[in-house]
């Protein structure tokens, strides 16, 4: 989530500037690129209305600014408005990150009355049929009149498109929708992969070509549009030789709350093993941010191994992911597979191999994707 | 929509009204804060946001600074800055 568009920076004295409230990991739709654990319906007992509102005060106690409303589908709290009037009132800066599925005007409307200053929403594809192929659900219709909606309350926005090889090939018929609805932001979030995306990475990763392709369409759209339409454009890190400043470091800048209230240094983290994330129902928030063992496990550099440890370029990217180091090698304190000096980079690169021998079509896909649902083992074990 | 051209003294700008510009205690720095952005602001150029945004020309709010600074001018400056405010889409020239 944080942008380095700015160019300037976010050197926050150690606070965590980005605070990430998963409400719930509910949702429903089943993108099979989701975020969200795997097995995420394993965690259902999420925070109460009261529990969210005590991290509110104790995150802006701790130096939070920018607030993020998330999930799964934050919409299905209908608790929202209250605390994103409670979150107004404490002085975050209040961001929606939502599908739109649950948003209509009497929401929109009570939002922007609670104090919420922007929306985040989703959209997969410019085509109803294709929409609901990669989403599994018909809301294409829905999200275009709630984006409609949302300028027309006058919220600024985020066009956010999460891009894989299946919608890739859209990416002018996607500007032209952004331009249409008359968006401040578009957002092309290349896949990371995480979760249910590395679940589907054989099929989900574009291919050089198509990023190339994607890329030059969106440095002719800045061209042409100019102040009107900010396009970032994500990189799918597997094609950098550089890895990430992940999170501008671990437990530098962000800080995320997961719906049964386990805190995480980004969204992904819980998935290392071996890491003891401390939760806001056992502690209090300020000695998770500066004290736990989880959140101190990999700041400054005392952790890193070679080639980080004597790398110059460390204090610029942190030595990478450590989800990714830990996801792709078995230990989160490698270097980031990602990086050409890591021992490892070999498997990066044998994945946009097998990438360039896949077909590109998003017509065509050697193996169903794993749509996100939750797996319906003791039904199918009853029949 | 506004022409992407040079700012002249006597052009009157704001702040744009996605953006909140405030003073941050933990920080101890001005921030503007906009959708999924934070920028923490220098005393400088804090300053020269405040003194230029408040509904009166460049050139008025530069005097001004000039005088609380006791500055002779501070004119290429506050332009210098104002321009890259100008591009990154912080402040808009106020029609």
């Amino acid at each position: 989530m944080p942008k380095d568009g700015s160019g300037l920076s976010l050197d926050g004295l150690g606070l965590p500037l980005w605070l990430v409230l998963e409400l719930t990991y509910k949702c429903p739709l089943k993108c099979p690129w989701c975020s969200n654990p795997v097995d995420f319906d394993q965690y259902r007992n999420e925070l109460s209305t009261e529990e969210w509102k005590k991290v509110l005060r104790a995150g802006r106690r701790l130096g939070s600014l920018q607030l993020g409303f998330t999930g799964g589908e934050p919409m299905l709290r209908n608790d929202l408005e209250e605390l994103v009037a409670e979150a107004d009132s404490l002085g975050y800066y209040t961001n929606l990150i939502t599908s739109g599925v649950g948003l209509n005007t009497d929401r929109l409307r009570a939002l922007k009355k609670a104090g919420l200053k922007q929306v985040q929403l989703s959209i997969q594809s410019n085509d109803r049929r294709h929409s609901q192929k990669l989403v599994g659900v018909d809301v294409l219709d829905h999200k275009i009149g709630i984006a409609r909606a949302i300028k027309a309350e006058g919220f600024p926005m985020v066009l956010n498109v999460p891009i894989s090889r299946f919608n890739i090939e859209r990416t002018e018929a996607l500007i032209d929708l952004a331009a249409d609805l008359g968006v401040e932001y578009l957002e092309f979030a290349n896949l990371q992969y995480y979760n249910w995306a590395l679940l589907n990475r054989a099929e989900l990763l574009p291919t050089r070509e198509q990023l190339a392709k994607s890329e030059a369409a969106v440095n002719a759209a800045r061209a042409r549009l100019g102040k009107k339409l900010t396009i970032f454009f994500v990189v799918p890190d597997y094609y950098d030789d550089r890895p990430k400043a992940c999170m501008n470091g671990w437990g530098a800048v962000h800080l995320t709350i997961a719906p049964d209230g386990t805190a995480l240094p980004c969204q992904e983290a819980r998935l290392i093993k071996g890491i003891d994330f401390p939760s806001v129902r056992d502690h209090e928030l300020d000695w998770i941010w500066h004290h736990s063992p989880a959140f101190n496990k990999f700041r400054g550099d005392s952790w890193m191994a070679e080639p980080c440890r004597s790398c110059s370029e460390k204090e610029k990217d942190f030595g990478g992911c450590r989800c990714q180091a830990f996801l792709l090698t078995g230990d989160a304190a490698n270097t980031d597979p990602v990086c050409a000096k890591s021992p490892n980079r070999h498997l990066i690169d044998n994945l946009i191999a097998s990438a360039e021998q896949r077909g590109v079509s998003e017509t065509s896909s050697d193996s169903p994707l794993k749509m996100r649902e939750i797996k319906r083992r003791q039904r199918s074990e009853a029949r | 929509m506004e022409a992407d051209r040079q700012l002249q003294t006597t052009d009157v700008v704001e702040l744009n009204p996605n953006f909140h510009f405030r003073w941050e205690e933990p920080q101890q720095a001005n921030v503007l804060l906009y959708p999924e952005g934070i920028v923490k602001l220098n005393e400088t150029a804090a300053a020269i946001l405040e003194a230029c945004t408040g509904g009166q020309s460049i050139a008025v709010g530069v005097a001004e600074l000039a005088e609380r600074y006791g500055k002779a001018d501070l004119t290429a400056d506050a332009l210098k800055f104002l321009e890259v405010a100008h591009a990154k889409g912080w402040i808009r020239i106020k029609s």
